[in-house]
């Protein structure tokens, strides 16, 4: 298939008073026509300063794209002028947000915002551009639409708002959808109705959707492919079956087995990874990983590891990624990963 | 017993979904705000005499008539005349005119003004923000009367540049406040969600903060009303303001204040009055339309 974004080496910094925060440094992965990217990783590891890039939506000051290049639809979405970049945002590109309660503007009817887009990027305003705001209403399942068009986003609970974002990004038919830790917000029954909801309208309308979440039971239930990111970096990549089968990182490793599973007794203790992610201003040229790994050699602390090619898909970036890979094989990934599935599925 | 219990459960939702009627509201306002609606009457006192001035008004305001200078009160002449025999009644009825031209229009320039400006200096930040703020500062270093005096000394005395002279100073009050407001706005993730959308920078401000900031605001304009009928009386008593035969309140107090406070007090006392009452009015008014828009002040 086509490839839709093709990100390459891109470097987002922030340059505060206490120096520079290197939130993405250097990032390459693309996204094919209508196929679903998961972006993992802790608080703070620039998953979603990475999106926030490719619409260039980043504050500046402080934050600045220094380096890298977005092709969209064969477009350096770098290269473009602001009122181009206006013109792909909403409209190529439609964005979900992570805070339903607070993502809809509270003066303004759900039709208004609805039919706002429509009206700043093709002009349609009137009859027409409702209509298009009840079908979408319809499909993204909200009962009344015709109802709800007069609405104020007070009177609807933080599911429906989430429902009201994802039919205001799909307005104007983006061939794009980043969504922002979509659920986070949400009890875990709406968590799976919106992500169902989200992966079922993808499908149908064939659009590629980057998903950006800290929730594995997520990535492994609707991502087809998964970056991990840790300090501003890709540490590794594959598909979603490939990760959670064979992890190569001792990151993801760590990750995985942090996730509570069905199939353990009750009162197994989690794992956590162990320390805090690391200062994104004092990185030095090693292995940003390296104090919180166990697999950690002499050589991470001088040079950070390449990623490399593993088979299929996947690559990670890790000097020990055989020792990983060998022991993440004996222990039974793939019941985790069948189980995370199993979780989600109960609950939607 | 479910069923009426239901009826009446449903009954209640439908009550509460249907809008209620403008009289119930005022009616509800009069009762929570008794001051606010006392400020809110004077206020409308003073809209009616000023739109049919020429209907109640017993007397031309500006007709001279030497025969009954400086008369006391009479059935002719309800507030008595000044030194050139006009109507004292009818002057102040007239003045309202000048008082609430200059009050509304300086008030709603002003602080549109300076909404657009401050929820603009608050989206853009950084640079703009901070060289605007500053420029702010300038002007509200000035005291109020000395930059309207400026601004009469330049453009002249007439009643386009008192309105001018007082709009200016309001244009930085209204632009501080608005900021603040607006500044509390831009983090929370609508807006974010306004540019994710492509949105241009002036739809941004107009359509999706500005909406956002007019509690503040709609209090802010209605203390500017009172503020500028006050400045405008100040500054036609200054002399700089509204000029000669023009009916207007300050202007009637500079005539007679000094020269005819003890042989004829009624030509300087009750345009005073008129101009205690008017800002007295709209201040109540604006105070409790605060409580009301407020909604931590109306739970209790």
């Amino acid at each position: 298939m086509a490839k839709l974004l093709e990100i390459e080496n891109l470097k987002t910094h922030f340059f505060t008073s206490a120096g520079t925060v290197k939130a993405v440094d250097g990032i390459t992965y693309d996204v094919d026509e209508g196929e679903t990217v998961a972006i993992v990783g802790e608080s703070g590891c620039g998953k979603s300063v990475s999106a926030m890039s490719i619409l260039q939506l980043i504050p500046d000051p402080p934050g600045k794209i220094v380096e890298g290049s977005i092709r969209f639809q064969d477009r350096d979405l770098l290269k473009l002028s602001q009122d181009e970049m206006r013109d792909v945002r909403g409209k190529d590109i439609g964005m979900v947000f992570q805070e339903p309660m607070t993502s809809l503007n509270p003066v303004l009817t759900i039709e208004r915002q609805l039919t706002e887009t429509l009206e700043e990027h093709l002009g349609l305003t009137g009859k027409p551009a409702q209509d298009r705001a009840v079908e979408m209403l319809g499909l993204v399942g909200i009962s009344e639409p015709h109802r709800r068009l007069q609405q104020y986003p007070h009177h609807l609970s933080g599911g429906m708002r989430q429902r009201v974002m994802i039919a205001m990004a799909l307005m104007c038919e983006p061939k794009l959808i980043i969504a922002d830790e979509p659920t986070t917000a949400l009890d875990v029954t709406i968590q799976a109705q919106i992500l169902e909801l989200m992966k079922n309208l993808t499908r149908e309308l064939g659009v590629a959707l980057i998903v950006i979440t800290h929730n594995l039971g997520v990535v492994a239930r609707y991502a087809d492919r998964v970056n991990v990111m840790y300090a501003g970096k890709i540490i590794e990549s594959g598909t979603a079956r490939e990760i959670y089968h064979n992890p190569h990182h001792p990151y993801t490793l760590a990750l995985l087995k942090s996730v509570p599973r069905m199939d353990q007794p009750r009162k197994a203790k989690l794992d956590p990874v162990d320390g805090q992610p690391p200062d994104l201003t004092r990185l030095d040229d090693g292995c940003s990983f390296r104090p919180r790994c166990g697999y950690a050699v002499a050589k991470c602390a001088t040079s950070f590891p390449a990623l490399e090619s593993i088979k299929g898909a996947l690559i990670v970036s890790c000097f020990e990624q055989k020792k990983v890979s060998m022991k993440s094989t004996r222990t039974p990934r793939a019941r985790g990963a069948a189980t995370a599935r199993k979780t989600v599925r109960k609950a939607s | 017993m479910v069923t009426t219990s239901e009826a009446r459960v449903e009954a209640a939702f439908e009550e509460l979904a249907v809008e209620r009627p403008l009289l119930s509201k005022v009616k509800e306002f009069a009762r929570k705000q008794p001051l606010g609606t006392f400020g809110a009457v004077i206020v409308l006192v003073m809209v009616f005499s000023a739109l049919f001035a020429d209907f109640i008004a017993p007397h031309d305001p500006i007709n001279n008539s030497y025969e009954h200078i400086l008369e006391s009160y009479s059935s002719t002449y309800l507030l008595g005349t000044d030194q050139f025999g006009r109507d004292i009644l009818s002057r102040i009825i007239y003045g309202a005119r000048t008082a609430l031209l200059v009050g509304f229009t300086a008030a709603i320039i002003g602080s549109v003004t300076g909404l657009v400006l401050g929820v603009a200096s608050a989206f853009f930040g950084g640079r703009f923000d901070l060289l605007f703020q500053r420029v702010m500062d300038v002007f509200m270093a000035f005291p109020l009367i000395i930059l309207a005096l400026a601004v009469v000394s330049i453009f002249g005395t007439g009643i386009q540049n008192v309105i001018i002279a007082i709009t200016i100073p309001f244009i930085p009050r209204c632009a501080r406040v608005v900021r603040s407001s607006a500044l509390a706005i831009r983090e929370i993730p609508y807006i974010d969600a306004a540019r994710a959308n492509g949105f241009s920078n002036a739809r941004i401000i107009l359509r999706h903060m500005v909406p956002n900031v007019m509690a503040p605001f709609l209090i802010m304009i209605t203390a500017f009303v009172g503020q500028a009928i006050l400045l405008e009386a100040s500054l036609s008593y200054l002399g700089l303001g509204v000029q000669e035969p023009v009916p207007a309140w300050g202007l009637m107090l500079q005539g007679g204040a000094e020269e005819y406070a003890e042989s004829a007090p009624w030509v300087a006392i009750w345009p005073g009055v008129a101009v205690s009452l008017a800002v007295f009015g709209f201040n109540l008014f604006g105070d409790s339309v605060r409580d009301t828009l407020d909604p931590k002040l109306r739970s209790q």
